[in-house]
């Protein structure tokens, strides 16, 4: 024990020494990156909980846009139009990204699988501002404006969210538990349906609770489609609505400040919203993955 | 008792299968069949009304739409050439940035991070993958905007003003915060995507690294950086994917101009802001078939992208098995 003379310690030098320093830096630099971008969400959520402060009044969510020049006013018919759209894209793209993912997992033969998953993904890599002019040229120029036609666009962007989410809980049910159903005689539908879909029924929630997340803040694809909204709180999906990105889009170019607290305050709800949702259903989907890997 | 088989009414093994059992199996599988034919039906219905809406500008203008630089509502004249080089060049600096920072933030959490801090920052740059683009673009005029005038513009004129890339007069908006943003909203998917491939790399290969002695440095340019090669391209192009669509919070910022200009101080615009700054109604039937035109031109690049990226990946994967 006592062999090693005490002088003898083991320090890098020379070209050692080199080597553990440059690799010192390197991770240093590993490190700057990541506290980098921590600032700067740091900084995004700061501003907009400092700013957000003088415009959040019970007004912003009973008033609707105060007459030009006069203070005051909110953006209630927003929160209504965005909450309407959003409801009504989650009940189109539920069901049909649910049925698309028990396709592909339950019953495509791989190469009509892959097919399908791979144009999921293209159709998610699609920018939603395309998205939008799509609806628009599909349907807009034909019909008109309205939020039927901002929840379709909407829609789109959601169902390959949650189709995969839901095509990835479904490849983690076991396969026993198919075979066990079969094996009582339990036909193929019955199956599906009554042991492996409640199964994932958690994995699925989470998937469009996500998908949710995602499409309250997009506003590229409203633009086309449900901007020309009156200045009143309307519930019919047959008319253009508000929305509450929107908003944000149009006051943050407004010179007027009073709109800009209006902007920041929507922002905040907007972000609260998105934020709270998106990072419980990520915490959720862990613990559901968990459970079903039997962890 | 036994019952022998030859004693059953033939087909009674059949008709167990009751009619409500086949009925079912064969009506589960058209309904999710005919939603996946939708899903494919969507898709061809986006690429072909974004052709058909462009029709007409494709027969006005024809391919030379893509170079031509004027965008004249007044005399009905468009082109494409401004807002091609605005795309190209503010996601391809974006890029620049957002490629080490992804790469160095992908490294940290899979490599360096002790356990707890792990979790924490990985989520909290998810939480930045979240934040709706129109927050970002919210924040980008109304605070990046007045910073990069006063404080980044000046600062970067003083030491690098002799180059044509940082001199002219300071805005709030332009360029510079345009790529500013876009590599914020570029790194929290690439550094995603770039932790979770860092992660598959053998821990044998590692650890035989470090027995020969390597440092970490040496081991993560020897054995993840080259191992992980393809994917890290994948997630480079995933990002360059979602920089190239932005529209919303690029409109915010870059100012709206026409012109090709060297410096990051100037006004601009790309293909997807143009396409957002004309929500409020084009004049003529030729300018809304020529922002379709716009469109088709977006759809085009990010499918290319896009497709690549998962060419890459999907390579990855098969050597991974």
């Amino acid at each position: 024990m006592s062999a090693v003379a005490p002088e003898s310690r083991l320090v890098a030098t020379g070209r050692v020494g080199r080597r553990k320093r440059k690799s010192r830096i390197m991770e240093g630099v590993a490190l700057l990156a990541s506290l980098l971008a921590v600032a700067v969400l740091a900084l995004m959520i700061g501003s907009v909980l400092v700013k957000a402060i003088p415009g959040l009044s019970l007004d912003l969510f009973t008033e609707n846009q105060a007459l030009f020049g006069e203070a005051g006013g909110g953006i209630a018919n927003a929160f209504v139009g965005t909450l309407i759209i959003v409801a009504i894209a989650t009940l189109l793209a539920l069901p049909v990204g649910v049925l698309v993912a028990v396709y592909v997992g339950e019953f495509a033969p791989p190469q009509v699988s892959l097919l399908v998953r791979s144009s999921l993904d293209v159709l998610n890599g699609i920018p939603s501002i395309v998205i939008g002019i799509f609806v628009y040229t599909l349907l807009v120029l034909r019909f008109k404006q309205s939020g039927i036609m901002a929840a379709i666009a909407l829609a789109i962007i959601a169902l390959p969210l949650v189709s995969r989410a839901t095509q990835e809980v479904l490849a983690l049910v076991p396969q026993s538990l198919r075979e066990a159903s079969q094996a009582l005689g339990i036909s193929k539908w019955r199956t599906i349906l009554r042991v492996v879909l409640p199964v994932t029924i958690g994995g699925i929630l989470t998937g469009t609770t996500l998908a949710i997340a995602r499409v309250a803040g997009e506003t590229a694809p409203i633009l086309f489609t449900s901007t020309l909204f009156t200045n009143t709180t309307s519930w019919d999906p047959r008319n253009a609505l508000a929305t509450v990105p929107f908003k944000i889009f149009v006051y943050s170019e407004d010179p007027d400040p009073n709109l800009h607290r209006q902007a920041w305050a929507g922002a905040f709800v907007l972000i609260l919203f998105v934020l709270v949702i998106s990072l419980s259903a990520r915490f959720l989907l862990h613990r559901s993955r968990r459970k079903l890997r039997g962890r | 008792m036994a019952v022998r088989a030859s004693e059953l009414p033939p087909n009674a093994l059949a008709s167990r299968r009751s009619f409500r059992d086949r009925a079912g199996d064969l009506g589960l599988y058209a309904l999710s069949a005919s939603a996946a034919a939708f899903a494919l039906v969507v898709i061809g219905a986006l690429v072909y009304e974004v052709v058909d809406g462009a029709w007409p500008s494709i027969g006005h203008f024809g391919i030379s739409f893509v170079w031509h630089q004027v965008w004249d509502p007044n005399r009905d004249v468009y082109g494409a050439l401004n807002l091609i080089y605005g795309t190209a060049l503010t996601s391809g600096v974006a890029l620049l940035f957002a490629v080490p920072l992804s790469i160095g933030i992908g490294l940290y959490l899979s490599e360096l991070a002790p356990g707890g801090v792990r979790g924490i920052v990985g989520s909290l740059i998810e939480m930045l993958a979240a934040v709706p683009s129109v927050i970002i673009g919210l924040w980008g005029i109304l605070v990046l905007g007045p910073f990069v005038q006063r404080d980044l513009e000046p600062f970067l004129s003083s030491f690098l003003g002799w180059t044509p890339f940082f001199h002219g007069t300071h805005h709030t908006g332009g360029l510079l915060p345009a790529v500013v943003v876009l590599t914020i909203m570029i790194v929290p998917i690439s550094s995603a995507v770039c932790r979770e491939l860092f992660l598959t790399v053998p821990q044998e290969l590692k650890e035989g690294a470090f027995g020969l002695g390597l440092t970490r440095w040496e081991m993560v340019r020897g054995v993840v950086l080259p191992y992980t090669r393809g994917g890290v391209v994948a997630a480079i192009l995933l990002g360059l994917g979602r920089a190239l669509g932005e529209a919303i919070a690029v409109t915010q910022v870059i100012g709206s101009a026409q012109g090709i200009h060297l410096s990051f101080f100037e006004l601009g615009d790309t293909l997807a802001s143009r396409i957002a700054a004309q929500y409020q109604g084009a004049l003529t039937h030729l300018a809304v078939s020529s922002l379709v035109y716009l469109a088709l031109i977006l759809l085009v690049f990010t499918l290319i992208v896009n497709v690549s990226a998962q060419v890459i990946v999907k390579r990855f994967e098969l050597r991974q098995g």
